[in-house]
């Protein structure tokens, strides 16, 4: 018929489309041509593949692939984008690293930014003792509350987080202990102990026998009143705030076999900066204090209820 | 082979491919000796042509330039929508010195949108889809009054179509003109010719994506900034689609967005009733047509219709209207000038294509006196639609009215919830957003209610300066967030309690917001 071509291929009528030649069965397959829009789009896209093979990295090779004349690698960009953050923060670094830390809180934009990077740096380092809203645990201190073995000022949070608690073989780490007493006390005057210590805070009523023992063994480093010392990390006894609790045998087992904290230095694993805006954050949880001027007159009693 | 006289295939045979088949199972106890290799050939029935393709070719508009009362309007409102696009973006508007000095501007960057002396907040963002909502009501309205008069006069790809349609005339000229130039070969005339049509359409899209971009930030600035190359990349990108779209749709795609693209006319179907006004033929006057010299030798016989072919010629989706209503009808009522006027000029009344209700159409060839087109717009359909926008947009300029922009958040701290300080007082932190939603910033005074002894200090003003109320400034057209501590005297339980924020100035505005004080013993 006039619709035959040689190679068995023939007009469908009804479509006045090509058949491809085969048959199963007496099933034939259209030669339908590809839409243009189609076929333009594949043309578009081997073109886009050829450029993008040669500008950038395509093909697998035994050790490394090709590497593109554009030289761009994903470890690049990325290089590229965190030298481009660090060069933000540089502006701020460089402004924080030269403001003394006494004159950070008359800046409060930098004051703001560096509570925002301290938070950053205190979720990786701190919140493995500290917990993450830096109330702590029993042991761990709360750095949200007002109580500081330390000091709650500034400068005092900086040289904390610098040179550590208890650190061995470090000469400026803040260091103390509390004597054990196991074996000094009959268990009756421990008890007597125990009650005035609780009384200091209102806990217990007081006893003359307590207060006799406790103005010979504890007055030189808690004060007469229970106020602690901060120069050398004694606690307040008179307060509301228990590090190890506030039980009578929490009070009696710290008084006989004491457990004392210990911080590591943060001075040669952390900037100076970053220490800088960890202090920043952690006087900005509601408890830090404003500075009095301890370091010219030493007489000078911290205020302990600023 | 192809033997008529074999037995097997006899009266049956189909022989497409040269090789006999039968649609008959073939015994092989009957069959010739042949046939045995032939039965299981792929065979078919005859096949039957189909009526009529299924897909219909696309035929190239080209209307013809007409003019008349509906073309006049068409122009009108064609400048008014393109200047409105065009001028909007311009128009300064003083807000003081805290805000843009734009009318309009979809400040998305600082997430506010202004337009004029109304500015909207992210979380008013009801007052946007209250307008997308009254426009779509409004569309219910229009429809069910006058047809597909948004489809005729105001959509844009409708405006756009007639501009470029008038840029075809302008380079090419008229209709006739342009159906030559697109059946001649290419030659060095006709690519001149449309390359040169092709740059003005070109130019057209750009500056209609260009003036899009200038809603979004300040104009004149970004305007300077994109010739110069400073601008955002989203800028370029955004101008490059809108260019594209224009280009394909307005330019060449046209007529074909209406009829197979857009679902508003699907919609609209559905929305007209015998009612509703339309662009219709009056085919009881028409029919049957003959020309001028048919109907004086008998003129009983013929109607109104000469069959001129005026009012497909100026179509500009051609379409016959007389065919009667349709979905490529777009009620631009072109084809009504172009009839008036050739019934103008062989001498019978106007109105031959008109618009006119279907009922109106029905009473008119009863021989009734049709009623007057406006008569038809007030019936209950109109009426209840005209209420329903009216109410939303009464209610949405109450609510603009009596909005209050000052507001307040509290969010408490999760983590600790409490915090004992040493002399047993109980404190909690929270978070206040105070939010300031004039251009001016403004002293707002945060104050404690329902907590007895308790006192609140702030990040910024420290322990010692705790007291019942604390006055904090915020800065204009902000939220500014505070970290706000809340102490109670030893001994306070957890309650609930709430903060009231009062703006320092005339108005006076407050917002209250109630949230929990935790303490310890709560929850164990």
């Amino acid at each position: 018929m006039a619709n035959e071509r040689p190679s068995g291929k023939r007009i469908d009528l009804p479509t006045g489309t090509e058949t491809v030649g085969h048959e199963w069965d007496g099933i034939e397959e259209l030669d339908t041509p590809m839409p243009r829009w189609w076929l333009w789009t594949l043309y578009l896209t081997i073109i886009w593949g050829v450029v993008y093979i040669v500008l950038y990295p395509a093909w697998p090779l035994i050790e490394r692939g090709t590497e593109g004349v554009l030289g761009w690698s994903s470890r690049g960009q990325l290089a590229q984008e965190m030298r481009v953050a660090d060069q933000s923060r540089q502006t701020v670094r460089e402004a924080l690293s030269q403001i003394p830390i006494e004159r950070l809180p008359d800046n409060s934009p930098l004051m703001a930014q560096a509570v925002a990077g301290g938070r950053a740096a205190f979720l990786v380092n701190c919140v493995q003792c500290h917990g993450s809203g830096a109330a702590g645990s029993p042991g761990y201190p709360n750095l949200n509350d007002d109580d500081w073995l330390w000091g709650g000022d500034l400068r005092a949070i900086e040289y904390t987080i610098t040179h550590g608690i208890r650190q061995q073989a470090h000469d400026k780490t803040r260091m103390s202990a509390m004597p054990p007493y196991e074996g000094v006390f009959e268990p009756a005057q421990l008890n007597e102990l125990v009650s005035h210590v609780l009384s200091l805070s209102g806990k217990a009523p007081p006893t003359a026998a307590g207060a006799q023992i406790y103005a010979d063994n504890c007055v030189v480093c808690h004060g007469p009143a229970g106020g602690g010392d901060r120069a050398q990390g004694a606690p307040a006894l008179n307060d509301a705030i228990w590090l190890y609790g506030s039980a009578r045998e929490d009070v009696a087992r710290q008084i006989l076999d004491p457990r004392m904290g210990m911080m590591p230095k943060w001075e040669r694993r952390l900037d100076p900066v970053t220490i800088k805006m960890l202090a920043a954050y952690v006087h900005s949880l509601g408890g830090g204090e404003d500075f009095v001027e301890v370091a010219k007159d030493p007489e000078i009693q911290v205020d302990e209820q600023p | 082979m192809n033997n008529p006289e074999d037995p097997i295939i006899k009266g049956r045979s189909v022989a497409e491919d040269g090789i006999p088949k039968t649609n008959e199972p073939v015994s092989s106890a009957v069959a010739g000796p042949e046939a045995s290799t032939h039965r299981h050939e792929p065979h078919q029935p005859p096949r039957q042509h189909l009526p009529q393709k299924l897909f219909e070719k696309r035929k190239r508009v080209h209307n013809k330039r007409i003019d008349g009362p509906f073309r006049r309007f068409k122009w009108l409102v064609m400048l008014v929508a393109l200047g409105i696009y065009y001028v909007t973006p311009w128009i300064r508007w003083n807000r003081g010195a805290y805000a843009p000095d734009q009318a309009v501007l979809v400040d998305i960057a600082n997430r506010r949108f202004y337009m004029f002396d109304i500015e909207i907040w992210p979380h008013e963002f009801y007052f946007v889809a209250g307008l997308l909502i009254m426009a779509g009501i409004g569309l219910f309205l229009v429809t069910s009054a006058v047809g597909r008069a948004w489809c005729g006069y105001a959509c844009p790809q409708t405006v756009w179509t007639d501009l470029f349609q008038h840029i075809d005339r302008f380079v090419d000229g008229d209709r006739n003109a342009r159906i030559r130039l697109d059946q001649a070969p290419w030659g060095p005339g006709k690519i001149a010719k449309r390359s040169f049509k092709w740059s003005i359409y070109l130019l057209v899209s750009l500056v209609t994506g260009g003036a899009w971009i200038l809603y979004f930030a300040d104009a004149p600035t970004l305007l300077r900034e994109f010739f110069a190359g400073e601008a955002d990349p989203v800028a370029y990108m955004t101008v490059g689609i809108l260019t594209l779209t224009t280009f394909t749709l307005g330019g060449f795609m046209r007529e074909q967005v209406c009829i197979y693209m857009c679902p508003w006319p699907r919609i609209q179907s559905a929305m007209l009733d015998e009612k509703s006004l339309l662009v219709t033929y009056k085919d009881w006057r028409g029919e049957p047509r003959g020309s001028v010299k048919k109907a004086e030798k008998d003129p009983a016989h013929f109607g109104d219709c000469i069959d001129c072919l005026q009012c497909v010629a100026v179509c500009p989706t051609g379409i016959d209207i007389r065919e009667g209503p349709q979905i490529g009808c777009i009620t631009c009522a072109l084809c009504i000038d172009a009839c008036d006027r050739v019934m103008a000029e062989v001498g019978r009344p106007r109105g031959l294509i008109d618009y006119a209700t279907l009922e109106d159409c029905e009473r008119e060839a009863r021989g009734e006196t049709p009623r007057s087109p406006w008569r038809t717009l007030l019936r209950p359909r109109t009426v209840a639609y005209s209420l329903i926008w009216g109410s939303i947009g009464a209610a949405m300029l109450f609510a603009l009215g009596t909005r209050t922009r000052t507001d307040l958040t509290v969010s408490p701290d999760r983590n600790p919830p409490f915090m004992l300080m040493s002399d047993g007082s109980v404190r909690n932190a929270y978070t206040l957003r105070l939010r300031n939603m004039e251009g001016r910033p403004r002293d707002m005074e945060v104050a404690i209610e329902g907590l007895p002894g308790a006192v609140i200090w702030t990040d910024t003003i420290g322990r010692g300066g705790a007291a019942p109320r604390q006055m904090i400034s915020v800065p204009a057209d902000q939220t500014r967030a505070v970290r706000a501590y809340v102490a109670v005297p030893r001994g306070t339980p957890a309650q609930d309690f709430s903060f009231r924020v009062t703006s320092q100035d005339e108005q006076r505005e407050t917002a209250l917001e109630e949230t929990r004080f935790s303490a310890p013993g709560e929850d164990g």
